[in-house]
C-alpha cells in the first residue's frame, strides 16, 4: 500500500489522529479487509474505488493513493 | 409395552437423505445439524463434502465481482456500509467504462468463468441499465467472453427482460437472511418484494443467485428457517456470506462470526442445498483465516469469488487459486458451463 508523500497524521481506517488512543483493531483491518476511507494527511473522507485486484482512494485535497497490487 | 424412541442420529439420517437420495435436510433437521457439539464438526464436513461431490462434482466455481456503482443506496440494510442512511465511511463513486472492462479482463484471467457486475441501489435507473449494457458491450469488444452476471437490486418485468436481452446469464439477489429476521434487518422494503424479483428473474430464463449473510443477531432456528426458504427456491447459486462488522453501520459492534460456528452453517447449509453452488462470499477472511478457507472447501462449498469484494478486501485471487490446486481440485471451465 502507498502512503502518498505527506505526513501520516490521520488513522485511513478511523479517520482519528494516529499519536491519539488505539488503533490496534484499525491497523488489524487496513490493508487487510479495509482499503484506507481517510486521507492521512487531512483526515477527508476519501472516493474509494474497490476492484477485482486492487483499490484507488482519492482525496479532494491531496490526490489519489492506490495499492500495490 | 412400549420401547422408549430410539434417538435417531441427524447425520446418520442426512448419510441416506442427502447423500444416497439427494433431498435436502428439512427445517428441524437443519437446526439440529446447527446444534452438533464441535467434536462432531469434522464429521459434518466430511459429509457435506461427500453431498458435494456425490450431486455437484468436484469442480469448483470461481467468480469476481466488481462495484459500478459505489455507496448512496436509499436503502436501509443494517449491515452494510453502502447505505446512505448511515454515517458509514464509504462514499460515493460510479466505475467508468474502461474501470469495469479492467476489473473483468483481471477476474478472467485468474481462470473464472463468472464477472458480477453489481451496483448499491433499490433498483436500477435507465443511467444504470445504459452503463451496464455499455460495459457488457465494452467486455465483448474486449475479447472476453466471462459469463456476465448482475447484481442490481430490485427489477421490474421490463427491466428483466432488459438484462436478458443483453445477455446476462445469472442475477444476484439476496434474500440476506430469514423471513422472520429480515424485518429487523431492513426496514425500507420487504422479504417478499425480494422473493418477486427472484421469481421474475427464474421465468425469465435467468439462472438465480441468492444467498445472504450469517451473524446478524438471527437465532440458530431463524438460520436453519433461511437455508429451507433458500431451497424452497431453489436457486442455482447460494453466495454465503459471514458479517463484516462496518464502521458507523448499526451492526458495527457485532461480533465476528467464530471459525466453528462457521463450519457448521456451511455444513448444513449444504446439507439443505445438495444441487446448489454453494459460494464462499464476503467475510470468510475475517472468520475463518486460511486454514478454515481450506476446512470450508472441503466441507461441501463449490464456489468462491476471488480478488477483493465490493468495499472490502479479499485476500490475493492467487493465494485462494493456490489453494485449489492444493486440494486438488479442478476450476470449472467455460466451456463446460454454457
Ligand atoms: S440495497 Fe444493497 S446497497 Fe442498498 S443498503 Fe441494501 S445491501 Fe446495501
Ligand atoms: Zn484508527
Ligand atoms: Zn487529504
Amino acid at each position: 500500500m502507498t502512503t502518498g508523500l505527506g505526513a501520516v497524521t490521520y488513522c485511513g481506517f478511523c479517520g482519528k489522529e494516529r499519536a491519539e488512543g488505539d488503533h490496534t483493531a484499525c491497523a488489524s483491518r487496513l490493508g487487510v479487509i479495509d482499503p484506507p476511507r481517510f486521507c492521512a494527511q487531512c483526515a477527508r473522507r476519501m472516493v474509494v474505488q474497490v476492484t477485482p485486484a486492487g483499490w484507488t482512494a482519492t482525496c479532494s485535497r491531496h490526490g489519489e493513493i492506490a495499492s500495490a497490487r | 409395552m412400549t420401547a422408549a424412541p430410539e434417538q435417531v442420529d441427524v447425520l446418520g439420517v442426512a448419510r441416506e437423505q442427502v447423500l444416497e437420495q439427494g433431498v435436502g435436510l428439512s427445517e428441524e433437521q437443519v437446526l439440529e445439524v446447527l446444534r452438533l457439539p464441535d467434536e462432531r464438526i469434522p464429521e459434518l464436513l466430511e459429509l457435506a463434502h461427500a453431498v458435494r461431490m456425490r450431486w455437484c462434482g468436484p469442480e469448483v466455481e470461481v467468480e469476481g465481482i466488481v462495484s459500478l456503482k459505489t455507496g448512496g443506496c436509499p436503502e436501509d440494510c443494517h449491515f452494510c456500509s453502502q447505505s446512505g442512511q448511515f454515517p458509514s465511511p464509504v462514499r460515493s463513486a460510479w466505475l467508468d467504462i474502461p474501470g469495469l472492462v479492467k476489473a473483468a479482463r483481471q477476474t478472467a484471467a485468474t481462470g473464472a468463468t463468472e464477472f458480477c457486475i453489481v451496483a448499491a441501489v433499490r433498483g436500477p435507473d435507465k443511467r444504470l441499465l445504459s452503463q451496464v449494457r455499455d460495459g457488457i458491450k465494452a467486455i465483448r469488444e474486449d475479447g472476453n467472453d466471462i459469463q456476465i452476471a448482475c447484481s442490481l437490486g430490485m427489477l421490474t418485468q421490463e427491466q428483466v427482460d432488459e438484462l436478458v436481452e443483453m445477455g446476462v446469464h445469472r442475477y444476484n439477489h439476496n434474500l440476506e437472511t430469514a423471513r422472520s429476521h429480515f424485518p429487523n434487518v431492513v426496514t425500507t422494503h420487504s422479504w417478499e418484494e425480494r422473493w418477486d424479483t427472484l421469481k421474475m428473474i427464474r421465468a425469465a430464463g435467468m439462472e438465480v443467485c441468492c444467498g445472504g449473510i450469517i451473524g446478524m443477531g438471527e437465532t440458530l432456528e431463524q438460520r436453519a428457517e433461511f437455508a429451507v426458504q433458500l431451497a424452497e427456491l431453489e436457486p442455482d447459486e447460494v453466495p454465503l456470506n459471514f458479517l463484516i462488522p462496518n464502521p458507523g453501520t448499526p451492526y458495527e459492534n457485532y461480533p465476528v462470526v467464530e471459525g466453528p460456528e462457521a463450519l457448521r452453517t456451511v455444513g448444513a447449509f449444504r446439507l439443505a442445498l445438495p444441487r446448489t453452488i454453494l459460494r464462499f462470499a464476503g467475510g470468510r477472511e475475517l472468520t475463518f483465516g486460511d486454514l478454515g478457507a481450506k476446512q470450508g472447501m472441503l466441507g461441501g462449498v463449490n464456489a468462491i469469488i476471488v480478488g477483493n469484494y465490493l468495499t472490502n478486501l479479499g485476500r490475493p485471487a492467487q493465494q485462494d487459486l493456490d489453494m485449489l490446486t492444493e486440494l486438488s481440485m479442478p476450476i470449472k471451465e467455460l466451456s463446460k458451463t454454457l
